[in-house]
């Protein structure tokens, strides 16, 4: 018995450290909170032209380049007859939209909100957020769209995704994909189907 | 006379038994590996090495990795935060099964190339099956398929986990902020805990993981991503070496689709908090009373 005891007492001993020093690191500075930025893809306010870079990505051309200004004719540069040219890449599959819907008709370089203010590119969020109201407050709360960086934000910045670098504006529903190769297990678990 | 000849014989028979016995206890000895040092063999519990042990601990473990694998490495004794608790969730509304996540924690936690392991299994699982064991692992189609669900699971991080209490020489145990970690040079490889694990999360070291200089993770910590030696159990340990100093998991920051949340469950206003407090999460096999750290929740 008292051998047992004597045992017991040793596991109980064992449990901590015997530097305590090493139970924790060093507690972080209340240093101010970094910011959580949301990163602006240069593919907005661009639009994809049939011909492909080096690594076969489409070659994208801003919006400005042909809309050079406010009014719904300025147009300074290329195929002033023929659009089907320059937006005959964009496959429009969001909801039954028109490009109005979204596009300031006055104002090609732009976008609009469903009241009529004209807005930049870079805010599209926003005109996302009007009709995806939970989404965006999924978003707001951290628990929806993609992100880098530090989850503490004393200690560093964190970097959200854009709306658009999930969902192509003009046809959302992520494409398929080919998924990463599998792990060569051992033991598969569970039994796979073709078994 | 004969009394005595009967004793001889028996002394005889037991010198022989004793050497063989000698022999046998000594053969590990013969059989020694060529890469384990004195010191190493030696080396104290985790818990047991004060501060200057740990840093000579960790930078003959550097030098090994240079000997054996080409690499220079750092790895650091990475300890937590206080007042900071971990928790994940895991949006299954929004995962397509990419796989993106296990390939992210196959590069960051220096996993054996040739098997391509990892601490992360995504299962595929027909919609409205809750049916776990139908599910598949192996899937090599485009994702995500028509009529399927996708479930990744890794270490739940258990608050009462079952591979901590089946382990006969506490080689593993539960961290202050949640983590379940192995101390891989105190691990004898007995594999208890693999089959204790309800969640199947654990790996086994069944070579010694083969990975090009070139590709080697050189930010190291020694409970989690440092190289593992052959004969050991490893598993996910939430990034530690990472997450510790405040970073996001090297999953979560691959996930494409944003169905990965991670923090402090301590601090009210994290992501974690707010999935907790406002999403239907759950845990896999509640009924075991496992607790578990890592939870799941569907948008709707
Ligand atoms: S990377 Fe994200 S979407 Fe892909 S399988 Fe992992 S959790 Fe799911
Ligand atoms: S394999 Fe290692 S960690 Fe797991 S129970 Fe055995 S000794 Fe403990």
């Amino acid at each position: 018995m008292p051998l047992f005891t004597a045992l017991t007492l040793l596991l109980a001993c064992d449990q901590g450290f015997v530097d305590p020093s090493r139970e924790y690191g060093p507690p972080v500075a209340d240093a101010p909170a970094k910011v959580s930025r949301v990163h602006v893809p240069t593919s907005l306010g661009a639009v994809d032209t049939p011909r492909r870079d080096i690594h076969g990505a489409p070659i994208g051309v801003s919006c400005a380049t042909c809309h050079a200004g406010p009014g719904e004719d300025a147009i300074v540069v290329g195929d002033e007859g023929n659009p089907e040219q320059m937006h005959g890449t964009i496959e429009l599959l969001h909801g039954g939209l028109a490009c109005d819907a979204c596009h300031e008709p006055t104002d090609r370089r732009l976008l609009h909100l469903a009241d009529g203010a004209k807005i930049e590119m870079a805010e599209a969020m926003k005109l996302c957020a009007q009709c995806h109201g939970p989404q965006a407050r999924d978003y707001q709360k951290g628990a929806h769209g993609g992100m880098t960086g530090y989850w503490d934000l004393r200690q560093g910045e964190r970097v959200r995704n854009h709306c658009v670098e999930c969902h192509a504006p003009h046809s959302p529903k992520p494409p398929q994909v080919q998924p990463a190769p599998r792990a060569v297990d051992r033991v598969v678990f569970p039994a796979s189907e073709t078994h | 006379m004969e009394d005595t000849s009967r004793r001889t014989t028996l002394k005889a028979l037991g010198a022989t038994l004793g050497a063989a016995a000698f022999a046998r206890a000594m053969a590990p000895l013969a059989a020694w590996p060529e890469d384990l040092s004195i010191d190493e063999l030696l080396q104290r519990h985790y818990k047991e090495l004060s501060r200057d042990d740990m840093v000579r601990v960790l930078r003959r473990l550097e030098q090994e990795t240079l000997d054996q694998y080409g690499a220079v490495v750092t790895i650091d004794d990475v300890r937590p935060i206080p007042e900071v608790q971990f928790g994940y969730a895991l949006n299954l509304s929004v995962c397509v099964g990419c796989r993106k996540c296990a390939e992210a924690c196959h590069v960051e936690n220096n996993h054996d190339r040739a098997t391509n392991q990892s601490y992360i299994r995504v299962l595929e699982i027909k919609n409205g099956s809750v049916d776990l064991a139908m599910g598949t692992v192996d899937y090599d189609h485009a994702v995500p398929k028509k009529g399927r669900s996708y479930m990744p699971v890794q270490c739940h991080q258990c608050d009462n986990a079952p591979c901590v209490s089946v382990c006969p020489i506490e080689a593993t145990w539960k961290e202050p902020d949640g983590i379940v970690v192995v101390d891989y040079n105190w691990c004898i490889g007995c594999r208890y805990c693999e089959a204790a694990c309800p969640y199947h999360a654990r790996r086994f070291n069944w070579h010694k993981p083969e990975i090009p200089a070139e590709e080697i993770n050189p930010d190291q910590a020694y409970l989690s991503n440092r190289v593992r030696p052959q004969g050991v159990m490893e598993k996910c340990t939430f990034c530690l070496h990472r997450t510790r100093k405040g970073r996001l998991p090297a999953c979560l920051e691959a996930c494409p689709t944003g169905a990965r949340v991670f923090g402090n469950m301590l601090d009210p206003n994290s992501e974690i908090r707010w999935v907790l407090e406002n999403k239907r999460t759950f845990v896999l096999k509640e009924d075991l009373g496992t607790r578990p750290r890592f939870f799941y929740f569907f948008d709707k």
